[in-house]
């Protein structure tokens, strides 16, 4: 598989200041160190929970802001670069030049208040693709309307205003304006969760033939496992600015490794009457990535924590081939999950 | 099982600018004693109306405009329903938050940010309490172990014997104005605040005693989730109305409020009405289940036979739409968006998006039929 992007080392501080003279007094750490490789034409789902900093490596991904440090390579078709181009240390004007801006688009969690209200909807569609390149007006028209079609709305559309739509149709426009400048990779920062269900799977699937037919890669971030399961061929578990682990769609679902994917496994609640999983109930909350727990971040909810996971990091370290989890007792896991869980949790998931 | 509670043709109308939205167009429900009822829907539809009526705490410009809310607090006593919506304001006060209370959305909007979490859960107990208290309080300065200082004991004695055989007294309301002497209800204010600390202590928060004296902005989400659920329970209600309780939380946090709510039903509350657009937590948590489509109950069954054998086409619809865990499958979407409730199509207000319309659905609406036991829709097919 070729890679697209590659995430080496990614953090993400975000100071706390205070006093007089807005002196730094510490750091939330929002990503500490992510390790991770994303290939062509698959889509990635990022799940957690809130705070762990799923959208903070969407909106890095994408240079929305300057990570701390670390180095995101981008190996892009139809730039004006044959070298992998490092997105965190290239100059703003640079990304433009090589016309990277437009092959890294996302789109955003509330389509209320991603979309301009004063601005018609012909104009939000055609503003990234004036920014990139030159076109004729009559030109430009055409290939908004060819956009709008292609999200499921027609030229009667253009010339309304956003408050004019419902949720689902201003989140189509959205996903229409991410697709203006042809990109190659998009992040998805919950695009569905301000959604109903019913207007959640008319998305979905858009998303899903979109895919298809424009040739995308997506990062999916989502706390929703079952939209994940739903929509991804590979998945990436976050808690608190790590990542905890990685793995195909199929292998996470069925035989998960670290202990706080079990949970969140267990906690999601599904549509299902007969598929009753048991709960594994965590204690207590997430901590506050200001200053995260020594040793494994997860040992203070952790059913299994032993004597080592309060001193040394686990590493994000290969189970088999493509997946890859960060636990010190990841060989032993099915074996605590059956002794203290009961044996038909493991078959369950099966 | 005993009816707790029943909504018959229950109207509610909002006059708007635009228009008189219809918000709910006879609804029908019946609540058992000892169940967990879930209400579900997509945003819209009316289901926060509905239980905002049945409370009475529908907000300008929305008006209820018939039916009946008849609750029947009593187990056993089947003939003693109680119509909510001929009774007086006073009587719903003293109902509120006492027989039925209700735990809100957002916890961050349900909690005052000005108060202390020990004054916002000791408030219900003085609200509802106070007789009790007064009562409990004479008896304490009675008893013999008492070591107060004899004539402040004695003037104690008085006051809480007064307020204990009436605790709203003309004269205690004057008390109450005049500011040495309105210091009569420390120990009444003691008091309630020790029963915040039992039972914030009961849902399984850590250190009950430092919490109380905090304030919202010091707790995180699930917490203040708790604390609300804290001020619902406070008076042991017989029914818990929780209005997309858990919505707003992480799956980690939700899955703790979830088991916190099955606990407290086994031990003290006798039932939940579950307002949530997650079918799953209605699959995880619930025991029937009603379906709503704007403003108008479409399905009602227990919770094996709706997600097993779903009847009407909109639940159906419902249930094809979202992603499930065993099953691998395209998900199907519903044609067309939720309609506008101030012009609200005739007859089946599902018609102009059901996959099996029939010429008779746009005339009239089809009413409430039993298809096969415990199990109702409202459609034309059956």
């Amino acid at each position: 598989m070729e890679k697209i992007l590659s995430l080496k080392n990614l953090k993400k501080y975000y100071p706390i200041l205070s006093g007089v003279f807005r002196r730094e007094v510490n750091t939330v750490k929002a990503l500490d160190g992510i390790d991770l490789d994303i290939y062509r034409g698959e889509c990635l789902g990022v799940v957690g929970e809130s705070g762990c900093g799923k959208t903070t490596t969407g909106k890095a991904i994408i240079r929305l802001h300057n990570p701390t440090s670390g180095h995101v390579y981008y190996f892009g078709k139809g730039i004006k670069s044959e070298e992998p181009v490092d997105i965190t240390i290239t100059k703003n004007f640079a990304l433009k030049r090589l016309g990277i801006r437009g092959k890294l688009q996302m789109v955003f969690q509330d389509p209320t208040t991603s979309l301009n209200p004063r601005m018609l909807v012909k104009h939000i569609i055609a503003e990234p693709i004036k920014s990139q390149e030159r076109m004729g007006g009559r030109e430009l028209e055409d290939r908004v309307i060819a956009l709008l079609k292609l999200v499921g709305l027609t030229r009667d559309h253009l010339l309304r205003y956003p408050h004019e739509f419902s949720g689902g149709q201003r989140q189509r426009i959205a996903v229409a304006r991410a697709i203006a400048t042809d990109p190659e990779f998009i992040v998805l920062d919950e695009p569905t969760s301000a959604l109903d269900v019913s207007v959640q799977s008319q998305i979905l699937n858009l998303l899903k033939s979109l895919q298809q037919t424009l040739n995308l890669t997506f990062m999916f971030v989502t706390h929703h496992l079952l939209v994940v399961k739903y929509i991804s061929n590979r998945v990436a578990v976050m808690y608190l600015g790590k990542m905890v682990e990685i793995a195909e769609t199929e292998v996470l679902f069925s035989r998960p490794v670290h202990p706080y994917t079990y949970a969140l496994l267990s906690a999601i609640p599904i549509p299902e009457v007969e598929h009753k999983l048991g709960r594994i109930v965590l204690s207590g909350d997430v901590p506050s990535p200001v200053n995260p727990p020594e040793g494994c971040r997860f040992h203070t909810r952790c059913p299994f924590a032993i004597e080592r996971c309060l001193q040394e990091e686990p590493l994000l370290e290969a189970v088999e081939a493509g997946h890859q989890a960060a636990c010190h007792r990841k060989h032993h896991i099915e074996a605590l999950i059956a002794e203290n869980f009961g044996q038909n949790w493991i078959s369950a998931l099966r | 099982m005993a009816k707790l509670l029943e909504t018959v043709d229950l109207v509610t109308n909002f006059y708007t600018y635009e228009g008189v939205v219809k918000a709910l167009n006879k609804v029908s429900l019946v609540v058992d004693h000892g169940s967990t009822f879930g209400l579900v829907g997509e945003s819209g539809c009316g289901k926060s109306v509905t239980v905002r009526s049945i409370m009475r705490i529908v907000q300008e410009p929305g008006r209820i405009e018939g039916g009946k809310v008849i609750v029947y607090l009593d187990e056993r006593d089947k003939q003693a329903g109680i119509d909510l919506l001929q009774q007086s304001e006073t009587y719903m006060e003293s109902l509120r938050g006492d027989r039925i209370s209700m735990i809100f959305q957002e916890p961050n909007a349900a909690l005052n940010p000005t108060l202390s979490i020990g004054d916002q859960v000791s408030e219900s107990f003085l609200f509802h309490q106070k007789k009790e208290m007064c009562t409990k309080i004479y008896e304490d300065l009675c008893a013999p172990e008492c070591q107060l200082f004899y004539p402040i004991k004695k003037i104690q004695q008085a006051v809480y014997g007064m307020a204990s055989n009436n605790p709203y007294a003309v004269s205690l309301k004057i008390m109450n104005k005049v500011p040495i002497l309105k210091r009569w209800q420390k120990r009444l204010k003691k008091e309630a605040k020790k029963r915040a600390i039992d039972i914030i202590d009961k849902l399984g928060i850590p250190n009950p005693a430092q919490v109380v004296e905090q304030y919202p902005h010091n707790l995180s989400g699930g917490m203040k989730q708790r604390i609300v659920i804290a001020i619902a329970l406070a008076c042991n209600p017989v029914l818990l109305i929780a209005d997309e309780a858990t919505s707003n939380l992480d799956v980690t946090i939700q899955a703790q409020i979830l088991e916190l709510l099955r606990r407290l039903k086994e031990e003290v509350i006798s039932s939940i009405l579950l307002i949530t657009h997650d079918l799953g937590v209605v699959a995880e948590t619930c025991d029937r289940v009603g379906v709503m489509y704007a403003g108008n109950l479409c399905e009602v069954a227990d919770v094996k036979e709706l997600f097993g054998n779903p009847l009407h086409p909109y639940t159906r619809a419902l249930l094809d739409a979202v992603p499930k865990f065993s099953v691998e499958k395209e998900l199907k979407s519903i044609e067309g968006n939720v309609p506008n409730l101030v012009t609200p199509p005739p007859g089946c207000r599902f018609h102009p998006r059901c996959p099996r319309v029939m010429g008779v659905c746009p005339q009239t609406f089809p009413e409430m039929k039993e298809v096969k036991k415990d199990h109702m829709v409202a459609c034309y097919l059956y």
